[in-house]
């Protein structure tokens, strides 16, 4: 069965480090994204699983087999291109019908496989239509047929849905998954977006400049973030610096600017003293009206509204000149108006405490 | 600070509808006036004069066979220029050695070559006493037909790869990673993906050596021996403007129907893409066959290109030190023409060039632009075609037919004439194709943030077309100093292939018609050096 285990791969392109010792375990039958942001090298990490480009360090195994010098037609895989890389001069019938017949199968199970796909993808209509002739979606969703018709068991989707507009990419992402899950494939897909990643994935890995962050649920991720950079990344979170003025078991007092103290978690590999950033997600705010005095709370002034459907978006500065972003339920509270004078609160459990990151917090953050 | 000032005025004045209109009209009267209308009205003139030779079967007879070996030769030389260029090609772009760059160097030095010069190395190498002869005892390839094959397939060979590396380069590889990941062996996604999508560029390729092969004239005499086709059937009857008209109208009305015929099913051609013999094409595509595959196309490459090209070289060398060196410096007896030739050659090559850049340039932003009409527009694309697929020897008998009711023309406006013709669709060409691949929607940035028509073409359309316009004056250049056929029918000027051509049929020393050959290899290097060092990186131009 096919799972996937890259060990202490990288993958070099002159000076420049694409994929840097990657160490990763993707099991039989998930649905497993590696996210991050453009060139942070997890397109060249799915090259390399399906054999387009050669590690320079380390051993790529699909199943048991390790498969550094397998070209990839010996790989048995189904590979979604970003551009989809529909081949223009045949119809959607030869395209989707072109890995049996290239695998040697007979034409009568090259053909009933041909109509099973195309029955899955809902294009069968369509099987005389030139590339040319179909829309993005249409493209996308024979990309994919073609892809499983070639039987594998192992598919590989590089950004399948970047170029689709938003509703129709939100529609393809849950039939995409569905799909994997009915027929019990191995599925790795690399995105950019988070929010996408986080809708469709049994599990994510983080990538950041070639090396993979973090790896775990979709919930884990966003609920216990290693780095100030997942934090980040997943999701949204407001930074506020500060110092680490007393630690205890049940939590730590964290003094930010201004002589601020509020209490947050209990802070991984940080000790008293240290400089820290404490992380708070905009929806775990509590936010009332007025100057009040409420435990681990701070006060501010409504700065900027932006109503965004489903919620508003508040931007607050603080009374030590920090800002940052409460967003609320936008029909279901009062409204707040700009100028307005706010106590904002937060439970301790809800925050994250990191240690100040060396090249910085703004590096640190920096997705490009 | 006047040339802002001019710059100015006349980005002022390109804006102006009847300035900007009047540009284009009058690159398209120019256009027809010079270089279409003259060939075709020099052939309807002369018309009833084909009478003389409709009269003499034998003379008849003698002119479809020429004609006949010109399409054989051709059609046979651009098939197998295909077969040994594209794996060439491949080598050349999929390659990962690093003298894979020299490679492509040295496959365009019979491209930048005069033919002139490279009939006459090959003479040497295949033909006479110093070359490969001498190895077997008698003349290893005598001049005729087979020698006249080798020679066109050397010369047009540069064509097929330069053509097919840029197509390569331009291909998106991903579809052949698809074909790839979905189980296909090399083999099998190139014969059913990547060569399908090329195969405009395969026909392209095909059309264009086929063309060069049907225009040479000046190489093929050296090489013919007994052997005649169309273009030399036309160079042994001038002055009979009869046979003239009927060679020539002959060979374009064919060409024309060749051509028209590939344009229009060439798009059509299916390729076998259903039917794959999986077993087979991956026993093919074994590293071994590939470098057995490589192996052969180097070999066919240095053996029956590139040596033979630079036999010349050999007694270019015993030239310099024998004596022969100081007679030519000095211009010594025939020294004193070779030089003059040479100066001949050179001034005609920069004057076309710099005129058909003037008046090329309008003409390629009207036809990739669609500046007047789509409609109109197409059917000039196709028209300014028309001089490379004519032969250049029936296209210079017509224009000489045409220009001679013009009696105050001198010789050497008329020779500017028929070069400016067969040179004029290489430069808009590439121009017009350079100006397509930049978006519309820069010019339009251009126009947005304030630019005159005029100023978007001086600092956006020219900076990002420059070596393409660069490359296309160096190859009209080199083309025009290279033209024999055209040469030899418009005027009684010597040009430097035509003075080699006399140099061989008058059986000068082989010390100095080498160095004569020399002199220009030298120079044309010199050409090829400044293209490559201007612009960098392998098959760009």
């Amino acid at each position: 069965m096919p799972d996937v285990r890259l060990v202490n791969v990288t993958k070099r392109y002159g000076k420049i480090v694409a994929v840097d010792g990657v160490n990763v375990h993707i099991y039989d039958k998930e649905y497993f994204s590696l996210l991050g942001p453009s060139g942070c090298g997890k397109t060249t990490l799915l090259r390399l699983i399906a054999g387009l480009v050669q590690p320079d360090e380390g051993e790529v195994y699909i199943g048991d087999r390790l498969v550094n010098d397998v070209p990839p037609e010996d790989r048995d895989i189904g590979f979604v291109f970003q551009t989809f890389a529909l081949f223009p001069h045949m119809n959607s019938w030869d395209n989707v019908t072109y890995g049996p017949r290239v695998k040697g199968f007979d034409m009568k199970k090259a053909e009933t496989i041909g109509h099973e796909v195309l029955d899955m993808v809902r294009l069968h209509e369509r099987l005389d239509a030139y590339p040319n002739e179909l829309s993005g979606g249409m493209m996308q969703r024979i990309a994919v047929a073609r892809a499983l018709a070639a039987g594998s068991k192992l598919l590989l989707l590089d950004e399948p849905l970047g170029q689709l507009d938003a509703k129709v990419r939100n529609e393809l992402r849950y039939e995409i998954r569905r799909m994997t899950k009915d027929l019990e494939l191995t599925a790795i897909h690399v995105t950019h977006d988070q929010a996408e990643a986080m809708a469709i994935s049994d599990r994510i890995a983080v990538i950041k400049k070639g090396k993979i962050l973090q790896v775990g649920t979709p919930k884990e991720l966003y609920m216990t973030p290693k780095s100030v950079f997942i934090a980040h990344f997943i999701g949204e979170s407001n930074f506020l610096e500060g110092y680490v003025s007393n630690l205890s078991r049940t939590g730590a007092i964290i003094e930010l600017r201004g002589g601020i103290k509020v209490q947050a978690r209990v802070p991984k590999n940080i000790e008293k003293g240290d400089r820290a950033v404490l992380a708070i997600r905009p929806e775990t705010f509590v936010i009332e009206k007025g100057m009040k005095r409420i435990k681990n709370s701070i006060l501010g002034i409504v700065e900027r509204i932006t109503f965004e459907g489903t919620n508003i978006r508040y931007e607050i500065r603080l009374r030590n000149e920090d800002s940052v972003v409460v967003v609320r339920p936008s029909l279901v509270e009062e409204w707040l108006k700009v100028g307005e004078k706010v106590t904002l609160s937060f439970s301790h459990e809800n925050t994250h405490v990191f240690a100040y990151p060396e090249a910085g917090l703004r590096e640190e953050l920096t997705v490009e | 600070m006047l040339e802002p000032k001019i710059a100015k005025a006349l980005d002022k004045l390109s804006s102006k509808t009847a300035i900007k209109n009047t540009v284009y009209i009058v690159s398209i009267i120019i256009f027809f006036a010079l270089i279409l209308l003259p060939p075709i009205l020099g052939i309807i003139i002369k018309w009833g004069s084909i009478e003389d030779v409709l009269n003499q079967p034998k003379l008849m007879s003698e002119a479809f066979n020429a004609i006949a070996a010109s399409f054989a030769v051709a059609f046979f030389v651009s098939f197998i220029d295909v077969v040994a260029g594209v794996p060439m090609a491949w080598m050349i772009t999929r390659g990962k050695s690093k003298w894979l760059s020299v490679l492509d160097t040295l496959s365009d030095i019979p491209f930048i070559v005069p033919t002139a010069t490279l009939g006459y190395s090959l003479l040497l190498f295949w033909s006479e006493a110093g070359g490969l002869s001498s190895l077997f005892g008698a003349s290893f390839v005598s001049p005729g037909w087979l020698l006249v094959i080798l020679l066109h397939f050397t010369f047009s060979f540069p064509v097929v790869v330069r053509v097919m590396v840029g197509a390569l380069l331009d291909y998106e590889l991903e579809y052949e990673q698809a074909a790839r990941t979905l189980g296909a062996a090399p083999l099998t996604a190139d014969r059913t993906v990547t060569f399908p999508i090329l195969k405009h560029s395969l026909i392209a390729s095909f059309t264009l050596a086929f063309a060069r092969s049907l225009s040479e004239t000046g190489a093929t005499m050296m090489v013919a021996g007994v052997f005649v086709h169309g273009p030399i059937f036309i160079k042994n009857h001038i002055g009979e403007a009869g046979t003239l008209v009927f060679v020539s109208a002959i060979l374009i009305a064919l060409s024309s129907i060749v051509f028209v015929t590939i344009r229009l099913l060439g798009p059509r051609l299916k390729m076998p893409v259903r039917k794959v013999w999986p077993v087979t094409e991956r026993k093919l595509s074994s590293s071994t066959i590939a470098s057995s595959r490589n192996g052969i196309t180097l070999l066919v490459f240095f053996v029956i290109v590139l040596v033979p090209s630079l036999f010349v070289a050999v007694p270019a060398f015993e030239a310099i030190f024998t004596g022969v060196l100081p007679e030519a410096l000095g211009r010594v007896g025939v020294w004193g023409d070779y030089w003059q030739s040479i100066s001949l050659s050179y001034f005609v090559g920069i004057v076309v060039t710099l005129l058909n850049v003037v008046i090329g340039l309008p003409m390629a932003i009207i036809i990739a632009r669609r500046k007047i009409g789509n409609g109109p527009s197409a059917v000039l694309d196709v028209l300014v075609n028309i001089p490379i697929i004519v032969p250049s020897v029936a296209l210079g008998a017509s224009l000489a037919i045409f220009w001679e009711n013009f009696a105050f023309m001198p010789d050497v406006l008329l020779l500017i004439f028929a070069h400016l013709s067969i040179t004029y669709p290489y430069f808009v060409r590439s121009m017009s194709a350079a100006v397509e691949r930049i978006g519309m929607e820069l010019e339009e940035a251009g126009r947005t943030l304030g630019a005159k028509p005029l100023g978007v073409f001086r600092t956006i359309i020219f900076p990002l077309t420059k070596y393409s316009m660069l490359s296309g004056a160096i190859m009209m250049f080199t083309r025009s100093v290279s033209e024999t056929g055209a040469t030899l029918v418009v005027s009684n000027l010597v040009t430097a292939p035509v003075l080699l051509v006399n140099w061989v049929e008058n059986g000068v020393p082989t010390s100095t018609l080498g160095l004569g050959c020399g002199f220009l290899i030298l120079f044309s290097f010199t050409i090829l050096l400044v293209l490559r060092l201007v612009v960098k990186g392998r098959g760009s131009y």
